[in-house]
């Protein structure tokens, strides 16, 4: 299975072996992960999903589709490579990847 | 002092379609919700969005899905309290007394939480200091845009309500527009306007910046961005404004003594009661094995809690299962007339 990591808000790190097909929020909540609410399930409608992603994996990711930007205005403190972990979706392309948990959601 | 039987917590398509089934029991209710209108995420999320997965519906919008609930309830006559949050719940004898942010009273034999991930609250800027001035000079909403005549006004976000304003304030007040990145998810008219008011000087657009900090003692009186590239600028404002969306807060829900597990409240599947007598859950803020959070689950889960109201409402009456093609009371109720 590949392995995402996630580094939370509290410095730790979690590397979790994370189904293919689930998202990178998916693997998040199944495994308590702290920092990922995604209260609207995945649907891309809320912005509480919302990571960073690792500078070097930021262009090896699948481009964000229509809305996922608009969504992400509404973030907490988006940056360059903030992605919604809810529209990443893991696959062997995806072992490796890393993840930063921002220190709020809203 | 409002008495009904049942007070219905938001006002989704899963509270609007319990106080159908309530309506059809013979049972009376009212719902509270934050917003302003009916409709709940179907409303504020993806009004315009189609949905696919409403039984015998092969596609319709959020906006029509609210839409058809309600002139599914018009015979009932319920009672829509918007604006307000549920704050407090007290037991009296076998009544719940419940009181809201506006200070509405209510006397219900039972309540049902139809809360969806929470109310509704305007998203705030990430900048601690925003806090000390937020309802100063600070503001997530406009309720009187006159106090903005001939003053500099710096908005941030790039959503309709952000440009909206942008280009309506820019009539009476110098405004500047901040926006994280080039593109806007507003109407692309209302984008178009923007970059024409820019190009008259009429509005300040700063694109690909952020606020960085305010400063001010009582009031904010100027405001830095930073760039996306570091480089940073102080703009002399004498009011801001964010315009993020909502986000969705639990909030009072927390203090009644739920049980409540990763921002949801267990019930059980016979009626959706939760751990608290007379207190109902459904939608998308309950929780139990097996648990989806589609609309047409939530119908269920209310129509099943409609019923587990019943015996707290009328504890001498006994409920008879009945079809709405049949039942004389039913109709009498949905005021078919034949």
């Amino acid at each position: 299975m590949p392995k995402i990591t996630y580094n939370t808000h509290d410095n730790k790190t979690h590397t979790i072996d994370v189904q293919k097909g689930l998202s990178v929020m998916e693997g998040a909540v199944q495994n308590d992960i702290p920092g990922i609410d995604a209260d609207c399930g995945g649907g891309m409608a809320c912005a509480t999903c919302h990571v960073y992603v690792n500078e070097e994996w930021l262009d090896k990711l699948p481009k964000k589709e229509d809305g996922e930007e608009d969504m992400l205005d509404m973030a907490f403190e988006p940056k360059k490579n903030s992605r919604l972990s809810c529209q990443l979706i893991v696959s062997d392309e995806l072992d490796g990847l890393i993840v930063n948990i921002p220190s709020k959601q809203c | 002092m409002n008495k009904t039987d049942v007070l219905i917590i938001g006002a989704g398509p899963t509270g609007l379609f319990c106080a159908h089934q309530l309506g059809i029991i013979g049972l009376s209710c009212e719902i509270v919700d934050n917003l302003d209108k009916a409709g709940g995420q179907c409303i504020e999320l993806y009004p315009d969005k189609p949905i696919y997965d409403i039984p015998a519906i092969p596609e319709c919008t959020g906006e029509e899905l609210t839409s058809n609930l309600l002139n599914q309830i018009k015979p009932f006559n319920v009672k829509f309290h918007f604006n307000e949050r549920v704050e407090k719940l007290n037991k009296i004898k076998d009544r719940w007394h419940v009181k809201t942010s506006g200070k509405k009273e209510f006397d219900v034999a039972s309540i049902v939480i139809a809360g969806g991930v929470g109310s509704f609250e305007p998203r705030k800027f990430p900048v601690k200091e925003c806090e000390k001035f937020e309802g100063k000079n600070l503001f997530y909403s406009i309720k009187d845009k006159s106090i903005f005549k001939n003053k500099e006004i710096s908005i941030f976000g790039g959503g309709d309500s952000a440009l909206d304003w942008a280009i309506e304030l820019s009539n009476i007040s110098k405004v500047n527009l901040i926006h994280r990145r080039d593109g806007f998810s507003g109407a692309e008219s209302s984008v178009q306007k923007v970059k024409e008011l820019n190009d008259k000087n009429k509005i300040n657009l700063y694109t690909k910046y952020q606020m960085k900090s305010l400063s001010g003692d009582n009031k904010i009186n100027a405001v830095t961005i930073r760039h996306e590239d570091g480089e940073t600028k102080e703009i002399k404002t004498d009011y801001v404004l964010g315009f993020f969306g909502l986000i969705m807060q639990l909030g009072p829900i927390l203090d009644w003594g739920l049980n409540i597990n990763k921002k949801t409240v267990e019930v059980n599947t016979e009626n959706f009661e939760t751990n608290i007598n007379g207190i109902f859950a459904i939608g998308d803020i309950c929780s139990y094995p097996g648990k989806l959070k589609l609309i047409l689950s939530g119908f269920h889960e209310g129509a099943l809690a409609a019923r587990g109201c019943f015996k707290y409402a009328k504890p001498d009456e006994k409920l008879r299962f009945e079809f709405t093609t049949t039942s004389k009371a039913a109709q009498e109720r949905l005021g078919i007339k034949k």
